[in-house]
């Protein structure tokens, strides 16, 4: 590890936008001095905030590691997770805000419940309609690979509340609901794709999709999110028109 | 206050609660209470797979299973659990496939499998191929999967609902109360029957590869109500987490061919397990690490690691099985794994120990005798199909087997009785008091400094290797973290998104168990399986092959000084296998 880089006494700024809705009339910056060391990540910094200077700051976070989802944020303007960026490689000053596009619950923490709802609305389920068998369905690893890129989605909601068109449209349905279709909708063992793509062709569906590659670039799984909305737009042209 | 009313409520949203939320869902009135969001549970951090013996590649069967794991749990795994874990776990497996899980496939386009840590042919003679997986995504497919079929049969979910309490009337399950994070509100649910599967306790410790949120909390509510926890000394160490950050790297990269190296470059583990080498079982693999580290040939410049090295490894390989731990490989350490070796050290892992259950999930308040209307299935019960030492996989196979159990009997049980018990007087009251102490009081104490001091001496003195001296020491610190925890302040006062106090009442649920831990890992003067007391280096059948119940007595008080734990034992259940000496 590169620890020569940074000295042990390294202390960068974290510019943090706050906001509780119990005590403040309006969101406002508020500016930490904090240490930090060669392999922190900047959710480690947001953690020594909140244990050593003050704990009200408020913040959601699980496994840090960039597996569970909890942790996005838009730091130095562009959403990330804070657990899967480190402090080092963000430079002296961070400026960190909540996601955009849903309602701030208190600093970083936003209203989830629009984000889920989307994605529930697309049918993010397997749905068949042939026998089951008694074994495992079959599926070659050319028809599993078709499907692998959207699999990884852990519902952080980065991409989503990156799109320019989110922001301005609530009624969008967003890059994240489009993506958990797509795992479906090119999932040989499912017959739903038809249900779910007539849902997308809706006005709040993927032709609202500027592709303005936001998405691709906020997937913390490295999820090629605008080339999946373009599958799925390709695919309603082709079965329906 | 508001009181909610269902047949059945299960804490936690994690594998095992939406297992058994499936099954209960279906059956009667059902909600699920977490304290995150269902699709952040921690187990979407699991990677390598979940044994079955499904026989897709190589010949298998359910009873080398059962043997592997009663092996691998160093013979104090109840046997006919771990039958019935075994038998269902390839309907469990295929299950998950009829749901939708990606599973990775063979070129006939059935399941695939790949080898791990422990799992044999035939009682032993080299490592097979069992642990059916998703890359090195396997939980995360699970969790996702499971959430997709939670949203299809429109499972109730209260998120971030945090449950504080368990309520009990004349010995009979009333319900649980919760928290809830946005609002500050307490909640009553009352309920016919509830299902804890709300995880492990890790964060006892400062090096784990367990979330920041697995405090814990399903056990400290129970044990503070005085019932039993069941083995809380065994847990497990994971050989191979990133040094210093915990963050898990899955056995599955040993089962792809990934060799552990010491300074010298030496294969070690062909010393300590000539057959499988780096596939022995976990407990065997981190005191072989640790015990490279104390002879001085660990790596770096304090010799505190060893090397995962994967650079034989074809690139193609790493990326198509391998994916997620390569690119947390260059993410944190900035290492390329295909060219270099990865400095790793044991991570504390999961709990072999917990809420002592029967196979059918019923949580039991003694020896013999059950809690009507509680269940509890997962990381945080103990079957017991895990024993001493926790085979790789076989918790992902745990939680979908008994949450499965866990949703069925419980649903089962709300669904024949006609009427709920009787809330207790004044219901909120003990959740009330916690709350109300640690937000209005005026304590001087941070609680992040002290849960801090605790995992420094838990890490120090009550991981891999211990021995009287450390586990007293370990003991004595918590006497005094715990007087210090009756005076932590919490310096946010608000009612909305209090995370800080969140943090404190977690802490509370840790000290209790890091005590417990303590005092079952004193009283055990004996080595088996994770648990290693280097005074007592060999395992001891005669007063040993039994489990541990502790008992908490004292005041219901958050990590109270003036409560006291005592021990009593509960015999392991043997149906075929008679102890051997475990050699790999």
């Amino acid at each position: 590890m590169d620890t020569a880089a940074v000295s042990d006494q390294a202390v960068t700024t974290l510019k943090i936008r706050r906001y509780d809705p119990e005590r403040d009339s309006e969101p406002h910056w508020e500016r930490y001095e904090v240490p930090y060391e060669a392999s922190d990540r900047l959710l480690d910094a947001l953690h020594y905030v909140k244990w050593n200077i003050d704990g009200s700051l408020a913040f959601r976070r699980s496994c840090a590691h960039g597996v569970c989802g909890s942790d996005a944020m838009r730091i130095n303007g562009a959403n990330k997770l804070s657990c899967k960026v480190l402090v080092r490689d963000l430079g002296p000053e961070i400026s960190i805000e909540p996601i955009k596009g849903l309602p701030v619950e208190k600093d970083l923490i936003v209203d989830m419940d629009p984000f889920f709802d989307a994605v529930k609305a697309v049918k993010p389920y397997l749905m068949t309609d042939d026998h089951e068998p008694t074994r495992e369905r079959l599926q070659s690893a050319a028809d599993r690979e078709r499907f692998d890129d959207t699999t990884k989605c852990i519902l952080c909601a980065a991409c989503t509340t990156s799109c320019p068109v989110f922001w301005n449209d609530g009624e969008y349905f967003g890059p994240a609901a489009i993506v958990n279709a797509h795992r479906f909708i090119f999932d040989s063992r499912d017959s739903g794709a038809e249900e779910r793509l007539e849902i997308l062709n809706e006005k709040e569906g993927v032709w609202r999709c500027r592709t303005t590659f936001n998405c691709t670039d906020a997937c913390p799984r490295g999820i090629e999110v605008t080339k999946a909305i373009q599958e799925v737009k390709r695919a309603l042209i082709f079965r329906r028109f | 206050m508001q009181v909610h009313r269902y047949d059945t409520v299960i804490v936690g949203a994690g594998g095992g609660g939406m297992r058994a939320a499936l099954e209960a869902g279906r059956r009667s009135r059902t909600a699920v209470l977490t304290k995150l969001y269902p699709t952040r549970s921690h187990t979407g951090a699991a990677q390598g797979g979940m044994c079955a013996a499904l026989a897709n590649v190589e010949e298998d069967n359910w009873e080398w299973h059962t043997f592997d794991t009663i092996k691998g749990g160093d013979y104090l795994v109840d046997q006919d659990a771990a039958e019935v874990m075994c038998r269902e776990a390839v309907d469990a497996v295929l299950d998950l496939e009829k749901m939708g899980l990606p599973f990775n496939r063979t070129p006939e386009g059935r399941i695939d499998q790949r080898r791990f840590g422990g799992h044999t042919r035939d009682h032993g003679k080299a490592p097979v191929r069992r642990s059916c997986y998703a890359a090195d995504r396997t939980g995360h497919m699970i969790l996702q999967t499971l959430f997709q079929q939670c949203v299809k049969h429109g499972i109730e979910f209260y998120n971030e609902f945090y449950v504080l309490d368990l309520l009990l009337h004349e010995g009979a399950t009333a319900g649980v109360v919760a928290y809830e994070l946005a609002t500050g509100e307490i909640h009553v649910f009352q309920a016919k029957s509830v299902v804890f599967a709300s995880g492990g306790f890790g964060k006892v410790f400062k090096v784990t590869s367990n979330a920041h949120t697995l405090t814990g909390d399903g056990l400290g509510i129970v044990l503070r109500r005085g019932l039993p926890l069941e083995d809380m000394e065994f847990f497990q160490f994971h050989p191979t987490g990133i040094w210093k950050m915990g963050i898990l790297l899955t056995e599955g990269a040993r089962g792809e061919g990934g060799i552990l190296r010491n300074k010298d470059g030496e294969r070690f583990m062909e010393r300590y397990a000539p057959t499988i080498k780096d596939l022995a079982p976990r407990d065997l693999v981190a005191r072989a690490i640790y015990t490279e580290i104390r002879q001085g040939r660990g790596c770096g410049p304090d010799g505190d690691h060893v090397y995962l090295d994967l650079t034989h490894l074809p690139p193609e390989q790493l990326d198509a099985k391998l994916p997620d731990i390569t690119e947390f490989a260059r993410t944190y350490l900035g290492i390329e794994p295909y060219t270099d070796p990865i400095p790793i050290q044991p991570t504390a892992h999961y709990a072999m120990g917990g809420i002592p259950t029967n196979v059918n999930a019923e949580v039991l308040r003694n020896n013999t005798d059950v809690v009507p209307g509680l269940y509890a299935a997962g990381e945080v019960a103990c079957v017991s199909v895990h024993g001493a030492n926790r085979l790789g996989t076989n918790s992902l196979l745990d939680i979908n087997v008994f949450g499965r159990r866990a949703g069925i009997a419980a649903s089962t049980y709300s669904s024949a009785k006609t009427t709920w018990v009787d809330l207790p007087d004044a219901p909120t009251a003990a959740v009330e008091e916690l709350l109300g102490r640690l937000r209005d009081g005026s304590g001087s104490e941070n609680a992040a400094a002290i849960r801090r001091e605790m995992q420094e001496t838990m890490d120090v003195n009550a991981s891999v290797f211990r021995t009287e001296t450390t586990l007293k020491q370990a003991a004595t610190d918590l006497v005094g973290l715990k007087a210090r925890y009756q005076d932590v302040g919490v310096s946010d006062r608000g009612r909305r998104y209090n995370t800080e106090l969140l943090e404190a009442v977690e802490l509370g649920f840790l000290l209790d168990l890091a005590e417990v831990l303590v005092v079952s890992a004193l009283a055990r003067n004996e080595s088996r399986g994770g648990h290693s007391r280097e005074d007592y280096p060999n395992r001891d059948d005669v007063n040993f092959m039994r489990h541990t119940m502790a008992y908490r007595s004292g005041p219901a008080i958050a990590a109270s000084p003036d409560a006291e734990i005592t021990l009593e034992y509960k015999p392991v259940v043997t149906t075929r296998y008679q102890p051997m000496e475990r050699k790999y």
